[in-house]
């Protein structure tokens, strides 16, 4: 048994859901789990942890000072933090942050990299992806001095395994060379449910035809505890924000549940949600070719479907 | 301002692709410049119209690669480089290396822009080894870019609505992603004009680059479509109530 280090992501003093997929994929058959966290404290983050497998959590800080703006530094620190507790092996979500400080990571240390990962085999070294959009997958073999892998939000159920957690924190002696600093973060739609790790989605297209009735997918969603999407034609209509876009140029979505409304069902928007485990889509056209690509379809206008929907789930 | 784009060229995101051989595929698909690269060519295009310079397109890839360094071309840029490989899919350590020694030899770049991966292997981390070769600040999956007085500024969409704004020194690379610009689609004496821009020729071995190769591919599988749809029908009500306990009883993706 090897022991994996997962880097968590953190909203305030919880752990997102969505690292749960990851802890459980790092577990493998049986590894010790170390998690490291870069804001707050070690302590905070036991509860959640420590179901999933995590014996020990480490709150990661640099002897340069606050390194909360500094994504070199939090790389830099988080591979001195490697070094010390002799891992080799990091997962982590493959989220914005994830993707970037991993990606930091195996530039500054020449090491193998896989991102936005839907598998990952630690003891062979390989992780899976998508290729061309996810019209195929690959499989890749990491070298290098670290085995680095951001996994796609959802792609790996969570299964519990709980156990005895400890927490410590580590002060990396690491620098920063200045040239980088993030200089504030906007919230343009603060509230929302980040979109890649949602449990289900539902996603309005082409005939959504305005911003205003976007409300009736809101509804929707909000009956099952989702959030909205948007096709990159709705986007571009100016119906939705460019954050609500899925797609091989928007997001890349992976939950539970995919309902498609007003969608033809195109290889780029599929290039985004293909990996939802189930796909349902509402269209007015029988031959549309979502209805060929998805698990359960209904043909009907989805200004009748959607609003009908929302009514029997909250029956 | 001397500026580079990186360009990759790839299967169109509309092509079917076959996997041949275990880990290559069908090639004779329509190529295409990659999708998140038009918006890197459109920023460089912008920033040189501004602070005056070139823009200069890099390619790694097959000879057949100058369709695209030429695409490119036309959408903005002065000249080009193709660097010629025999290998649709570089590793990431390796293609970094290359374009790192390429640009250098051409005499070092002001800013670097390129996508923010390719739409074929969607590696998403070119950039970020290509910054660190070069020893420059790097930041990706950007929808916003502003320079002024050797500093520049970028926007990115991190989730959930929120954007980070990061300050970063200049030269440093800049991954762009959909958001940054709108695409401008060359007309017709755009193209012309590309095919008499300057494209210096080398051949990637000539570049004695040594690269661990720490990304390799071993395996590439088709992924069959879902077929076999449950179409519910009957009126509006008996579909979205059948809907409902499907999902909850068969899928089980409903509580
Ligand atoms: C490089 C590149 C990248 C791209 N990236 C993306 C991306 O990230 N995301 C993305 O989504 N697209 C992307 N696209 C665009 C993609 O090719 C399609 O154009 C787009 O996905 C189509 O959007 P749509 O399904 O909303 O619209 P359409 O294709 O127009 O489909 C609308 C559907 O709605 C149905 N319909 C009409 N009225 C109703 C009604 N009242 N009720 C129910 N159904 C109705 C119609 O039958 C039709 O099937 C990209 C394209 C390219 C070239």
């Amino acid at each position: 048994m090897a022991r994996i280090g997962v880097l968590i992501e953190t909203n305030e003093n919880s752990v997102k859901p969505a690292n749960f997929g990851v802890l459980t994929a790092a577990r493998g058959a049986g590894n010790e789990i170390c998690a490291f966290v870069l804001e707050g404290d070690a302590t905070a983050f036991q509860d959640d942890l420590k179901t999933y497998g995590v014996s020990k959590v480490i709150a990661v800080g640099s002897n340069d000072g606050d390194f909360s703006k500094k994504p070199d530094l939090q790389a830099a620190s988080l591979v001195a933090a490697m070094k010390n507790f002799e891992i080799t092996a990091l997962l982590a979500l493959s989220s914005s942050r994830g993707k970037d400080l991993l990606a930091r990571m195996a530039a500054a240390t020449n090491s193998g990299l896989g991102l936005d990962c839907i598998g990952v085999d630690l003891e062979a070294g390989t992780c899976v992806k998508t290729y061309f959009a996810g019209k195929t997958e690959a499989t890749l073999k990491l070298s290098g001095d670290l085995f680095l892998c951001a996994i796609r939000p959802n792609a790996i159920e969570e299964t519990e395994a709980p156990c005895d957690i400890a927490a410590e924190a580590f002060t990396a002696d690491a620098a920063d060379d200045g040239k980088l600093v993030i200089k504030e973060v906007k919230t343009s739609d603060s509230g929302k449910v980040d979109l890649s790790e949602a449990n289900v989605i539902v996603t309005g297209g082409r005939p959504i035809g305005s911003k205003d009735n976007f409300s009736i997918l809101e509804e929707c969603a909000n009956a099952m505890g989702g959030a909205v999407g948007a096709s990159r034609v709705a986007v571009d209509s100016g119906f939705a924000s460019h954050a609500m876009q899925v797609g091989q140029t928007g997001k890349i979505v992976s939950p539970k549940l995919y309902i498609g409304c007003g969608l033809s069902g195109s290889v780029q928007h599929f290039a985004g949600m293909k990996t939802s485990k189930v796909i349902v889509a509402i269209n007015n056209d029988k031959d549309a070719p979502i209805f060929t690509k998805c698990d359960y379809g209904i043909v009907g206008d989805l200004f009748e479907v959607v609003p009908a929907l929302t009514a029997a789930l909250k029956k | 301002m001397r500026v580079y784009v990186c360009v990759k060229h790839v299967p169109d995101t509309a092509a079917n692709i076959k996997v041949v051989g275990g880990s290559g595929f069908d090639e004779s698909v329509k190529f295409i410049v990659n999708p998140y690269d038009e918006y890197a060519i459109g920023e460089a295009s912008q920033l040189v119209k501004k602070e005056g310079g070139e823009v200069v397109i890099v390619t790694l890839g097959k000879a057949s690669a100058m369709t695209t360094v030429r695409a490119a071309l036309a959408i903005g840029g002065d000249r080009g480089i193709l660097i010629k490989t025999d290998k649709q899919f570089v590793e990431s350590d390796e293609t970094a290396l290359i374009l790192k020694k390429a640009i250098e030899d051409d005499g070092g770049a002001d800013m670097i822009f390129a996508g923010k991966q390719a739409a074929d292997s969607e590696g998403m981390q070119t950039c970020y080894r290509l910054a660190a070769n070069l020893g420059m600040p790097v930041a990706t999956e950007v929808v916003g870019f502003s320079y002024a007085g050797g500093k520049v500024v970028v926007e990115r969409e991190i989730g959930g609505g929120e954007r980070e704004v990061i300050e970063m020194t200049a030269p440093c690379v800049v991954g762009a992603t959909k958001g940054l610009n709108e695409v401008r689609y060359p007309k017709l004496p755009d193209i012309m004009k590309a095919k008499k821009k300057p494209v210096n020729e080398i051949d990637a071995g000539s570049l004695k680059v040594d690269a661990a190769g720490l990304v390799e591919l071993v395996a590439l599988e088709q992924v069959p479509e879902r077929s076999n749809a449950k179409m519910l029908e009957g009126s509006v009500t008996e579909a979205v109530d059948t809907l409902v306990k499907l999902l909850r009883d068969e899928a089980k993706v409903l509580e």
